[in-house]
């Protein structure tokens, strides 16, 4: 994981690199600037060194906390990003909440009842799946804010914690409903997989009431198919909030990407990507440490080598 | 009604049910009929196992043993259309409410099951799963339950840190000990055993075998022994019932139904079977498939492979009639006469 | 090694929904399909005709589906959008699947240290959600289709060279592989002429699958302006333009091209899904 780190950051630092024209007049975004302000900007981001050691000088930056500094905020991006960090996450985390209850709710019961139900959840989640959260973020934005009026429409609002969460209501559901759809269709399939097994019916024969036979043997197995998931939900996540902040204007990193990237703040952007890139590989880590607690089959590091 | 020829008295058990008087399971005129099919998969069985006796159940795949066995626990598959009673310790199971069903399942009948590494939860530890049927029932208390695993783990010849293990630390022999165990957590009058050495190493399958001997012995249960093999049929049984296409073809006396056969599938299954002590040479293989269940049977079942079949066996299905002077032993042919003597020479 | 596409999880074994569902999703990749490439003759109005009198009135016979705030007919727009949303996918899916089995295949047939550095590779990508990839890119080059198209493909290609790879893999170990071999045809000769042939429907199913995915993701970049200049009419571009229109109380300009938007990835998606489904039970 720590190589795949480093390859990472070296693409996310080098693509500044491929861009066209020198990095100089790349920083300028456009802006004509005297020979003095060039050589400013050539010393401040050390252009003149090699590549390679600008990479390295960059990375040790980043290790010790410094990202640099954003051209059109002129102030560090770390302390932007830590202005903005806990709104996303404060905002994934209600996410996630509502991906998981919901979720697994909805796969057990399709899997559970099957019929009617099954049939009604799989379209239902059907088209969660075929929802972008953007569109489902301007959709509730005009039907719980404009119309009801039960929600704000956008901002994080002024408040203290309370008024941050009720702001982020919206913005959460719209960010989960994707997710619930293929949370619930790998719930439903992993516990219709657990429910052929045989110690299934062995359970049943020993007078097991069938409740405890779902809860003990079928969700419970399905667990592990389930928690492999993990990463890429938290990725999804991750990814969409750029939209869905964007839609709802909530000051997060999400949105921060969108607007330093429409402005070329690049040092922004490198940062943003740099720390979306490592959550999702740390959230893969966890799930490949909590596997072995959820199935006991499964050791250390034998993912990675049966994948 | 025939009752068991050694009735051996069940000794009473502390949590024995109540009805422990007839026999462990009595099966009258069982059909089931399947969604799709042309006719029953099971069609008019009768079958007893006494208290305290060993049966066989013999037959090839698809004859319908398992499924018997299974409708002791009113282990249907989805769809199937059952008439007749099937009683076990006396309560007919097909016809109990949820509640008493789980209340037969988790004390008065239990199955051993084929593979021990497809009946036990992977992701739960042993000791879950011999205190499940009784705890979630309400059989037993924690405490108790463990107590008792620990004891019954002791009788299958494993000891009480097995408990903690997941099933995937322990051996198949020492798994299939732990569904013996496990199966005995009720105190059962009735075991069924579907094939419960098919899916382990001779070694162990010779284990199994002698322990749930040991373990029909010491606990009284009566036993249903479903198998392919006749020799370990004959090993170990008081009777025997062997089954064709869904139907009992023959039954008695372990002894006497392979020394005389009265039916000529029983005849022809072991002239197929090799011996160490016969005579070297070709095996008989029975000749022919048995019989689709999509095609209806107005006649007998073995009447396409049978080297006896006259007319008479294509257009109406034999009775079970008993061997003069031996009323135990019956066979379902209608040429059970001129089988006799033949057979004994074809061995 | 299994054989299936990697699907999404979660797509796996959408069977339930039926095929009423089914058709009416075939229909509907018809019609998008048909609106795509027959948009120029079908249009009533120029799509960028700003006509600011008639801001966000509501359906008339000159504008059966409305005008949206700036004035522009929707239908036109929705339209001539179909071309542009549908072609971003499209490349995606083209530049994947053809890059997918060049890697998957050859790391699959040549194995050893080729296969670790592939798959290595693979494993970065994987790492990298594919819309950031297509940001990373844009804010180095600037707006326009071509940048997300070629990011978003490099991000899928993982997708299509890892289900190649185990195919080609299987493929190989059959007998008649080696009867070629020994009667002298070259690898490549055996990889075009059997091998790709076998593993195609498994592989064009997969790509199917993608396509929505495509056309989610680069709806959303036009969402955030990044994807497709900001004039040319976009369905993701709409959707941003009617947010607006809803805060005035209009929902009309916002709701059709989500409704279009959703409507034509679930129809790809149901589409793919039971084409690969279909494959997967013939391989069986």
């Amino acid at each position: 994981m720590a190589a795949t780190l480093l390859v990472a950051s070296f693409v996310v630092f080098g693509a500044l690199y491929l861009a066209p024209g020198n990095p100089a007049s790349f920083l300028l975004a456009g802006r004509s600037a005297s020979p003095e302000a060039l050589a400013a900007i050539n010393a401040q981001y050390h252009l003149d060194d090699p590549f390679l050691v600008r990479y390295l000088r960059w990375l040790g930056d980043v290790l010790h906390g410094d990202f640099g500094r954003s051209i059109t905020y002129r102030t560090d991006v770390s302390r932007l990003l830590a202005d903005r960090l806990p709104t996303t996450l404060v905002l994934i985390a209600m996410s996630l909440v509502v991906v998981v209850a919901v979720g697994l709710l909805l796969g057990r019961i399709a899997a559970v009842r099957g019929g009617a139900t099954d049939s009604a959840i799989l379209v239902t989640t059907t088209f969660a799946v075929g929802t972008p959260s953007f569109v489902a973020a301007v959709l509730l934005q005009g039907v719980f804010a404009v119309d009801l009026g039960w929600f704000p429409s956008s901002g994080t609002g002024e408040g203290g914690f309370g008024d941050l969460v009720r702001h982020l209501v919206l913005p959460s559901v719209a960010l989960a409903l994707y997710l619930i759809g293929m949370l619930a269709r790998v719930t439903r399939s992993a516990m219709l997989e657990a429910l052929d097994s045989e110690h299934v019916t062995v359970a049943r024969s020993r007078g097991v009431p069938e409740r405890q036979v779902v809860r003990r043997h079928v969700f419970r197995n399905s667990l592990g198919t389930v928690l492999t998931t993990g990463g890429l939900i938290v990725s999804t996540l991750l990814v969409c909030t750029i939209l869905v902040e964007t839609a709802f204007s909530v000051g997060g990193i999400g949105q921060l990407l969108e607007l330093s990237t429409t402005t070329k703040d690049f040092p922004t952007v490198q940062a943003i990507s740099l720390i979306i890139v490592a959550l999702f590989m740390t959230v893969n880590l966890l799930v490949d440490l909590a596997l072995p607690l959820v199935d006991p089959r499964v050791t250390l590091g034998s993912r990675r080598a049966a994948a | 009604m025939r009752t068991p020829n050694t009735p051996t008295p069940n000794p009473p058990t502390p949590n024995a049910p109540a009805a422990t008087a007839g026999p462990a399971l009595d099966v009258r005129g069982l059909r089931i009929t399947l969604p799709g099919t042309a006719r029953p998969v099971l069609d008019g069985v009768d079958l007893t196992v006494g208290a305290g006796e060993t049966v066989a159940l013999v037959g090839e795949s698809g004859s319908g043993k398992s499924l018997t066995s299974r409708s002791a626990l009113r282990l249907l598959p989805p769809g199937a259309v059952v008439e007749g009673v099937v009683r076990v310790a006396g309560r007919d199971v097909l016809t109990l409410d949820p509640a008493a069903l789980r209340a037969v399942r988790s004390t008065a009948a239990a199955m051993v099951f084929q593979d021990p590494r497809a009946a036990v939860n992977p992701l739960r530890r042993i000791g879950d799963f011999l205190t499940e049927g009784v705890t979630l029932t309400g059989t037993m208390g924690r405490n108790e339950a463990t107590a008792r695993a620990g004891e019954l783990l002791r009788a299958v010849g494993l000891d009480a840190s097995v408990l903690r293990k997941y099933p995937g630390q322990v051996s198949g022999g020492m798994l299939q000990r732990v569904v013996i165990a496990a199966a005995l957590m009720g105190d059962p009058v009735l075991l069924l055993a579907d094939e419960p050495t098919t899916a382990l190493d001779v070694t162990s399958q010779a284990e199994v075998i002698a322990l749930l001997a040991a373990l029909r012995e010491r606990f009284g249960t009566g036993l249903l022994f479903v198998t392919h093999d006749l020799d370990l049929a004959a090993a170990i049984s008081d009777r025997v019932y062997v089954m064709y296409a869904g139907r009992i073809a023959e039954t008695g006396p372990a002894e006497e139904l392979f020394a005389r056969p009265r039916h000529p599938y029983t005849a022809a299954l072991l002239a197929s079977t090799p011996r160490m002590d016969g005579p070297r040479g070709r095996l008989a293989a029975i000749a022919g498939m048995p019989p689709d269940l999509r095609v209806e049977l107005p006649g007998c079942a073995f009447a396409a492979r049978c080297p006896l079949a006259t007319e008479v066996c294509d257009r109406e299905a034999p009775r079970p009639a008993a061997a003069p002077g031996r009323p135990e032993h019956r066979a379902a042919c209608h040429h059970s006469d001129r089988l006799e003597g033949s057979a004994v020479d074809a061995r | 090694m299994t054989a299936v596409p990697i699907r999404r999880p979660g797509l796996a074994r959408i069977r339930a929904a039926g095929s009423p569902l089914h058709l009416a999703c075939l229909a509907f990749v018809a019609l998008v399909t048909l609106a795509a490439l027959l948009a120029p003759w079908l249009i009533p109005h120029d799509p960028n005709t700003v006509d600011l009198a008639d801001a966000l009135a509501a359906p008339s016979a000159a504008h059966p589906l409305g005008v949206d705030a700036a004035g522009r007919d929707t239908l036109s727009r929705l339209l001539l959008g179909a071309r542009t949303s549908l072609l971003g996918p499209l490349g995606v899916v083209a530049f994947s699947t053809v890059a997918g089995i060049a890697i998957g295949t050859a790391a699959a047939w040549r194995g050893g240290r080729l296969d670790s550095v592939l798959s290595r590779s693979t494993e970065l990508v994987f790492a990298f959600p594919g819309m950031l990839l297509a940001i990373l890119v844009v804010s180095v080059h600037g707006e326009g289709l071509l940048a997300p198209v070629l990011a978003l493909a490099v991000a899928y290609t993982p997708y299509v060279s890892r289900l190649t790879r185990s195919l080609v893999l299987a493929e190989r170990a059959r007998p008649y592989v080696s009867a070629h071999r020994v009667q002298g045809h070259s690898a490549l000769q055996i990889c075009r002429r059997h091998v790709l042939p076998n593993i195609a429907p498994v592989v064009l199913a997969q790509s199917a699958i993608n396509f929505g995915y495509a056309l989610m993701d680069l709806a959303g970049l036009s969402f955030l302006g990044l994807g497709v200049p900001a004039l040319t009419p976009d369905w993701g571009r709409m959707v941003f333009d009617g947010q607006t229109a809803i805060q005035h109380g209009y929902p009309l300009s916002a709701i059709l091209p989500c409704a279009v938007v959703v409507l034509t990835v679930v129809a790809f998606n149901v589409v793919g899904e039971r084409w690969a489904d279909r494959v997967a039970r013939r391989d069986r």
